[in-house]
């Protein structure tokens, strides 16, 4: 080994002040960086996994075998309501980011169990649509649009619950061991993880619901 | 259907079929066989602690490379039936009815692609990357451990078919609506989805990992202009897993839906549309292509170098060419249907897409033919693959080429010609790729160089049996045969299919050479052993530490002041006489070895299967598990333990007395 | 060596009754495409064969003869040279690929004095149904096409994908549930030809296969004036009694068929047979 590496390869706290050595040439970067970039990489395959189900709703959105098509079906009222449900979530997420950094564990609590409630709510509102679409006769066997459209909203209902079980144990890792290092970098993930929920449910709110019901 | 079982019942047993019957008999006897044998002779705790267990990416390496080299002679055994039934299947029904034979090139497409050219590359990247990079290890250990777990389940998945219910009979690329519930009513299709969905998940996670490693975790000075060429395709290869699988995953997920619910993705009736699946699979399937061969291209790269005495030729061309084929792939998945009937625009724009990735292509193939130039050329056996690919490959690229050509590929579409092609460029490239990167690096893994005699004897019946194996398929497919017949009544084929099976034969020849190979070695490991940790004067990082490594890689990360770090080391050494100066050793953290990844699996594996038979309870309990273990996992207060720097320094000084020697310098160090 | 091979490749497919001996000009052109490419290709290919053989047997470590540069790495004009080279031929390739696909699109109509003949074509489990509607006859597995003009076919499946494909016509082109493509071809010469199904469709597939007879024009008003005699008509019912599974399926004829049946096979994307067939693939 060449040997040196004690002067600038063992601490990348210090190198971040030797403006001479190119970023990425100063070593392997901290843990807390690290995970959030891998989780960051790991959102932008979701987004992309997300895209394959958007595509496919765009090329079925036609097909609706003489069925009902998206004008006929949407609910918007209902809709907005759960979009409303899911920002204010996201917005008490932000807050238990914030109890995080000031590391009260009450305060997180709180933020996070407001986050999850408001979570299963959307969840719920999004479940009576589909009951409510199903008992009337339209539920995804009945055409290709019917299942494109429940697969696309589904998919990202999925990730909500799965969100939700996450959440709850991240609540019970806090309660139990505190804001441990690594624990907040998992804190950091689900922060990213259920603002990334946000983001796709406006693209699928806008594009399925808002431009299905204007065409 | 019951509730506690689920479609599953003895019928399911193929007991009336002798063939899958046997094979699986003596395949589960043997694994029965081997596993009492590891428990009787005490082995187990071993195991499982040292590899089951094992976060160490080198061991996650040396397994998946294992899992790939088991599932080569199951996929192998597949071409074999294959092969022989075609040879005799003219003009009578042979001795494998449709039934049987349409599971069996299913079976061997899905396999070869997913369980041994894929874990083949992922293992080679996972143990040749951290070290190129000189660095202590991925940077998510436990994640490449259930990433790894992950991908044996899916294997596990598709082996259990053999024996219980069926595998798809529709072609590794399962096309709706042939795999559609109307015309694949049985569990063969379930089989694919799962096995392909659990092990493609392991992938992803692969890919999210190794894009965080390389470009997060470099030793200091390892720029991106420094970095071996191995290092930049794999970076390459894992931006695709990244872009692409999650493609496949929401594809195959609609199939499922379609099968499982009811829906209407991809059914004839009711809107679905069949054309969208086969877009939605290309648009993963090409670039599945690239994830295959550019870390094969990187291992050519090393070893072209390293085995000419010289750097690699147009450093910085080929990394421009390497993300040129990683953009570029995306944008040509059309040429796998030229013949939907899309309209001549459309089929002209991807054929010349196309042709644009032979660019890059060529630009490497002329680079690694300039690194050759001006040599000192050692033939040793990577250094024999690696010439056997590019003599090979420059053919198999033509014929892509070839079928690039829209009216050329009406008349060689889905023809034997195509089935050369592929072979062609997958075999001479990334098998080849494989077997070069396994003969490089086995010193480093495990501590003693493969036997040369054995290998070269592998690489010529290896070649030859290739050549003879698929040129004919060439000379059939224009002749107008086309894929998946299992038999025919046309006489002058039956010629060239009996001289492909000629060339199976030698290709299991090669094989078995290859088994001798590594017989002979660990027997003979003493004599063959690697004592300076840098058997092939190499010039990449991986030899500056011993063979085997430690598990920490290095007692203090590499500080990198040049394109080829260890060559630099070297070149300094030589000059002053001396090896550099010696470092401070500070304690380091190592993260602790867990079981996270093969309990996760298990249950996993429950799941899939539980999914396919349709046994409710047993998906729930699998779910419950896998995320139970999780739980558990990061739960634990202490997943690191410590190495001390005198263990370090110890270590280190039996490194440098080792280089030393290789270096015939006096190591300075006392006693 | 290559070239041996190709030629010997040239003359055994020759008699076989492959791509490589077109018998239309739908053929001719798709080959003759294909050996430009290959020729063009070839040009590069057997030079970097012969300079990697070349190569590394000159710069192998024994011989003290060759140039030594152990630190060469980049040169400028070899680079320009890398990267021009194969991208002028792919420049080269890339027109003939484009010109080729319009010229050789197979939605394009002949050129040709007379009329083209309309065939429309069925892939089914496991056979093929050709119908001539301005005959007002079908065929099973058999297409009998006057030499000399050319047939426009519009296909279908009322099943899985299939591929419909003549070797020696020319290319082949999909055949899909719900969704209509088109081809056009011909025979020059009077002749049999093998026609196959080129995409993998299950259990019966490798029987999926017809005969193509290329007859004189007078032969071929003899066929249908025959054909015209005999059997059965196509109606729905016997329609549907053909959507039945079966395998290697002798040839025969319809003296009749019922108008508009193929717009309603691809109007129903062959769901017929799914009402009856839910679970599996047989009624």
């Amino acid at each position: 080994m060449s040997a040196t590496a004690g002067e600038r390869g063992g601490d990348p706290h210090e190198l971040g002040h030797d403006d001479t050595v190119p970023i990425s040439e100063r070593g392997p970067a901290p843990k807390r960086i690290v995970v959030a970039y891998g989780f960051w990489i790991f959102l932008l395959s979701d987004f992309i996994l997300f895209s394959g189900f958007f595509a496919a709703y765009f090329v079925l959105s036609g097909a609706t075998a003489g069925g009902p098509g998206g004008r006929d079906l949407f609910d918007l009222p209902l809709v907005a309501t759960e979009t409303i449900f899911l920002l204010l979530s996201s917005f008490a997420c932000g807050m238990a980011g914030i109890a995080t950094m000031a590391r009260n564990k009450l305060w997180f609590q709180v933020a996070m169990g407001a986050t999850g409630l408001l979570g299963a709510g959307f969840l719920a509102l999004e479940l009576s649509e589909f009951a409510q679409l199903i008992s009337a006769g339209h539920g995804p066997q009945r055409s290709a649009f019917l299942s494109a459209f429940f697969a696309l909203v589904g998919c990202h209902g999925l990730h909500v619950l799965l969100g939700l079980v996450w959440l709850t144990t991240m609540m019970a890792q806090v309660w139990a061991k505190g804001f441990r290092d690594d624990i907040l970098r998992r804190i950091t993930c689900f922060a990213l993880f259920w603002h990334a929920l946000d983001i796709i449910w406006v693209a699928l709110f806008t594009s399925v619901y808002l431009l299905g019901t204007v065409r | 259907m019951s509730m506690l079982f689920g479609k599953l019942g003895w019928e399911s047993i193929p007991l009336n079929e002798p063939i899958p019957i046997i094979a699986s008999g003596v395949v589960a006897l043997a694994i029965l066989g081997l596993l009492g044998w590891v428990w009787r002779a005490g082995h187990f705790p071993y195991l499982w602690r040292e590899w089951i267990t094992s976060v160490d990416h080198k061991r996650i390496g040396v397994m998946y490379c294992l899992l790939a080299a088991v599932m080569l002679l199951r996929g192998f055994s597949d071409a074999i039936l294959m092969r022989s039934q075609q040879a005799i299947a003219y003009g009578n029904p042979g001795y494998l009815p449709p039934d049987h034979y349409d599971q069996v090139f299913s079976a061997h497409g899905t396999i070869m692609i997913f369980f041994v050219a894929m874990p083949f590359m992922i293992g080679l990247m996972n143990f040749a990357v951290p070290l190129q990079l000189g660095i202590r290890d991925v940077a998510f250990p436990t994640l490449n451990s259930v990433s790894f777990w992950l991908t044996a389940s899916g294997a596990l998945l598709i082996n259990i078919s053999l024996l219980v219910g069926e595998f798809a009979k529709t072609g590794w690329v399962v096309y709706p609506p042939l795999s559609e519930l109307r015309f694949s009513p049985g569990v063969g299709v379930d089989y694919y989805l799962w096995a392909i969905q659990i092990s493609g998940a392991g992938t992803l996670l692969t890919g999210v990992n190794f894009v965080t490693t390389i470009l997060k975790i470099r030793a200091a000075g390892m720029g991106y202009s420094r970095m071996p060429m191995f290092c930049w395709t794999a970076l390459a290869t894992n931006l695709l897993i990244v872009a692409a699988f999650p493609i496949l995953t929401a594809t195959l997920g609609m199939l499922t839906l379609d099968r499982y619910l009811g829906f209407h993705f991809f059914t004839n009736e009711l809107g679905g549309n069949a054309m969208m699946f086969v877009n939605m699979f290309w648009a993963w399937g090409h670039p599945e292509v690239y994830i295959l061969i550019l870390p094969a291209f990187g291992i050519f790269s090393e070893v072209a170098s390293t085995f000419s005495g010289k750097p690699l030729f147009g450093y910085r061309s080929m990394i421009i060419a390497t993300m040129a084929i990683c953009l570029l792939s995306f944008i040509v998945w059309l040429h796998h249907f030229f013949t939907m009937g899309a309209g001549a625009d459309v089929n002209g724009f991807f054929g010349v897409t196309t042709m644009i990735i032979a660019v890059p292509t060529g630009v490497k193939v002329f680079n690694w033919l300039f690194t050759i130039y001006g040599g000192r050329v050692r033939f040793a056996t990577p250094m024999l693959w690696a010439i056997g690919f590019m003599v090979t490959f420059v053919i198999g690229g033509m014929t892509g080429v070839l079928l690039a050509v829209p009216p050329a590929d009406f008349l060689l579409h889905n023809s034997l010609f195509l089935v050369a092609h592929f072979h062609n460029v997958i075999i001479g490239g990334v098998l080849f790729g494989a077997f070069a990167g396994l003969t490089y690096w086995w010193p480093k893994a495990f501590g003693f160089t493969l036997d040369e005699t054995w290998g070269k004897r592998a690489f010529w019946l290896w070649i030859s049996g290739f050549y003879v194996a698929f040129m004919p398929l060439y000379i059939l497919g224009l002749m107008g045969m086309t894929r998946r017949l299992s038999h025919y009544d046309v006489p002058g084929w039956q010629p060239w299919l009996i001289a492909a099976a000629v060339g199976v034969v030698l290709i299991a020849g090669g094989i078995a050479c290859q088994i001798v190979m590594i017989t002979v070695s660990i027997r003979r490991r003493h004599d063959l052993r690697d004592a300076g940790g840098d058997p092939w004067d190499g010039r990449t990082l991986e030899w500056i530490t011993t063979s085997p490594p430690p598990p920490y890689n290095f007692a203090v990360l590499p500080d990198v002041t040049g394109q080829e770090a260890y060559w630099g080391v070297k070149a300094a050494a030589r000059d002053d006489q001396k090896l550099s100066a010696l470092p401070d050793y500070a304690a380091i953290a190592m993260p602790r070895n867990t079981p996270t990844g093969v309990v996760s699996a298990f249950f996993a594996s429950l799941m899939g299967f539980a999914l396919i038979w349709h046994i409710w309870w047993l998906v729930l309990l699998g779910f419950v598990g896998a995320w139970a273990t999780f739980v558990l996992f990061a739960w634990r207060d202490d997943d690191a333990y410590e190495v001390a720097a005198d263990d370090l320094a110890a270590h280190d000084r039996d490194r440098r007395a080792g280089k030393a020697a290789l270096l015939g310098l006096d190591d300075g160090v006392p006693a | 060596m290559r070239c041996v091979w190709l030629a010997a490749a040239l003359a055994l497919t020759g008699c076989a009754g492959g791509v490589l001996d077109p018998q239309g000009p739908v053929g001719a052109g798709e080959r003759q495409v294909l050996l430009n490419a290959l020729v063009i290709m070839l040009g590069i290919v057997v030079p970097t064969i012969l300079a990697t053989f070349a190569f590394a047997w000159w710069f192998r470590a024994g011989n003290a003869r060759a140039e030594h540069k152990p630190d060469w790495s980049y040169s400028g004009r070899l680079e320009l040279l890398v990267w021009s080279v194969p991208a002028l031929v792919v420049i080269f390739l890339g027109g003939i690929a484009w010109i080729g696909s319009h010229d050789l699109d197979p939605y394009k109509p002949l050129p040709a004095s007379t009329a083209p003949l309309r065939v429309q074509v069925v892939a089914l489990d496991w056979k093929w149904l050709f119908i001539y509607p301005d005959q007002g006859v079908a065929s099973v597995n058999r297409l009998v096409v006057p030499a000399g003009t050319p047939v426009a076919f519009s296909i279908t499946s009322a099943t899985v994908m299939n591929s419909f494909f003549v070797p020696q016509l020319g290319g082949q082109i999909y055949a899909m549930a719900g969704m209509e493509t088109r081809l056009h071809l011909q025979a020059d010469r009077p002749g049999r030809y093998r026609g196959l199904s080129a995409h993998y469709s299950g259990k019966g597939f490798p029987g999926m296969r017809f005969m193509v007879d290329a007859v004189p024009p007078r032969q071929f008003a003899g066929w249908l004036a025959a054909t015209r005699q005999q059997g059965m008509a196509l109606d729905r019912s016997a329609y549907l009694a053909l959507t039945r599974d079966s395998e290697n399926v002798a040839p025969y004829g319809y003296r009749a068929v019922a108008p508009g049946l193929f717009a309603a096979v691809v109007r129903d994307s062959g769901t017929t047979t799914a009402k009856r067939a839910i679970q599996g693939r047989g009624p």
